[in-house]
């Protein structure tokens, strides 16, 4: 008897229908890649009480207009300049919180007309209803980037020697907590926590003016 | 004779394909691992915006709400910026029952911690999207994420 080879096996169609199957899945999917701002809305508030009154001074207005342009403290600026507009503003520390204690991490200029205490300076946001989105977005981006510097420099100061290696200790701590959200860290939370209490995000948006 | 025919028998054999459908193969569990699929065909232009300052969405705990412009295909739906939910347009007014239909198809443990995720084309106006705001205070979906590009950081 002669020894004979098995006959290969044409595979010619095994790539036909690994290509069927390809074309299917690149037709029918999508590759995940949303990311976004996230913000909280005030919930609805129909008791009748009084709001408390805010000074001038602690309050930061943003408007935009129509045409998108920003009107910011009474002042028109390029959106260029509301980042280190509102860093100033929030990092001020010029007077006391509710509770008397200065702002002792602030490194602002401690002006008289400007925020007392980060804890007390609110940024109230108006736009018009024709104002673009994409404008309306830079400008919600812009005030968040303000939060995110100054959170981001007290958690360098406070935490550095936990995150030696971080560009980014605020963000390295969130990423942390994302990476272990079914073993709760006590500490890591409380150290995210009083970054967030150092500077709290006090962000409102006034309705827009109906026609 | 037995010379020809010898050189007759020495053609180049057929180049094996054997390893084209594993090649194939990899990029098909490629695509299977890195992407989800489609949920809802757009009806509407969406550009979105862009940001720097963006954080991750948790995909399984969100509800998607679109706005824009009816793209060329609807135009039968006119030039004015519309809402869309899962497959149809709709209303300001049924911003509130879309959202409640959402949270019902989510699995119970994640209704409370629910997001809703706004792609909004950017040319859109901005007064829409506070209807749409002021709406999902009423339905109580208070946690909102602007879905945007990411932009560089210089």
């Amino acid at each position: 008897m002669a020894k004979r080879a098995a006959p290969e096996v044409n595979a010619g169609s095994m790539a036909d229908i690994a290509f069927l199957l390809l074309i299917f899945f690149l037709v029918t999917t999508t590759i995940e890649k949303d990311k976004g701002l996230l913000r909280s809305l005030p919930p609805i508030d129909d008791t009748e009480v009084e709001p408390p009154i805010i000074r001038q001074k602690n309050l930061f207005t943003v408007n935009i207009n129509r045409n998108n342009q920003l009107l910011v403290e009474e002042e028109e600026i390029p959106i260029t300049q509301l980042r280190q507009a509102t860093i100033d503003f929030l990092d001020n520390g010029g007077g006391t919180n509710q509770a008397g204690e200065s702002c002792d991490y602030c490194k602002g200029k401690r002006l008289e007309d400007s925020s007392d205490h980060p804890d007390k300076a609110i940024i109230s946001m108006k736009h018009d209803r024709e104002t673009t989105y994409e404008k309306y977005m830079d400008v919600q981006n812009e005030l968040v980037a303000a939060y995110n510097f100054l959170r981001e420099r007290e958690a360098s100061r406070l935490y550095k020697k936990y995150y030696p290696d971080a560009d980014k200790v605020f963000t390295a701590m969130l990423e942390e907590k994302e990476k272990n959200q079914f073993s709760k860290d006590e500490v890591l939370n409380e150290r995210i926590e009083t970054i967030k209490k150092l500077f709290p995000m006090k962000l409102s948006e006034a309705e827009p003016d109906k026609k | 004779m037995s010379k020809f025919r010898k050189k007759d028998k020495g053609e180049l054999p057929a180049i094996s394909t054997a390893s084209l459908p594993d090649i194939v193969f990899m990029l098909l569990f490629f695509f299977m691992v890195a992407t989800v699929m489609r949920d809802s065909s757009l009806m509407i232009e969406n550009q979105l915006p862009s940001a720097d300052q963006v954080e991750k969405l948790k995909k399984d705990r969100t509800i998607f709400i679109y706005a824009g412009k009816p793209s060329s295909q609807y135009k039968q739906f006119g030039v004015e910026p519309r809402i869309q939910f899962n497959d149809a347009f709709i209303t300001v007014e049924d911003v509130q029952a879309s959202v409640y239909q959402g949270i019902g198809e989510m699995t119970e443990e994640l209704q409370s911690k629910v997001v809703v995720g706004l792609k909004v084309d950017k040319n859109t106006n901005a007064g829409l999207v506070s209807d749409i705001k002021q709406e999902l205070r009423k339905a109580n979906a208070l946690k909102v994420m602007y879905i945007a590009n990411t932009k560089k950081v210089e």
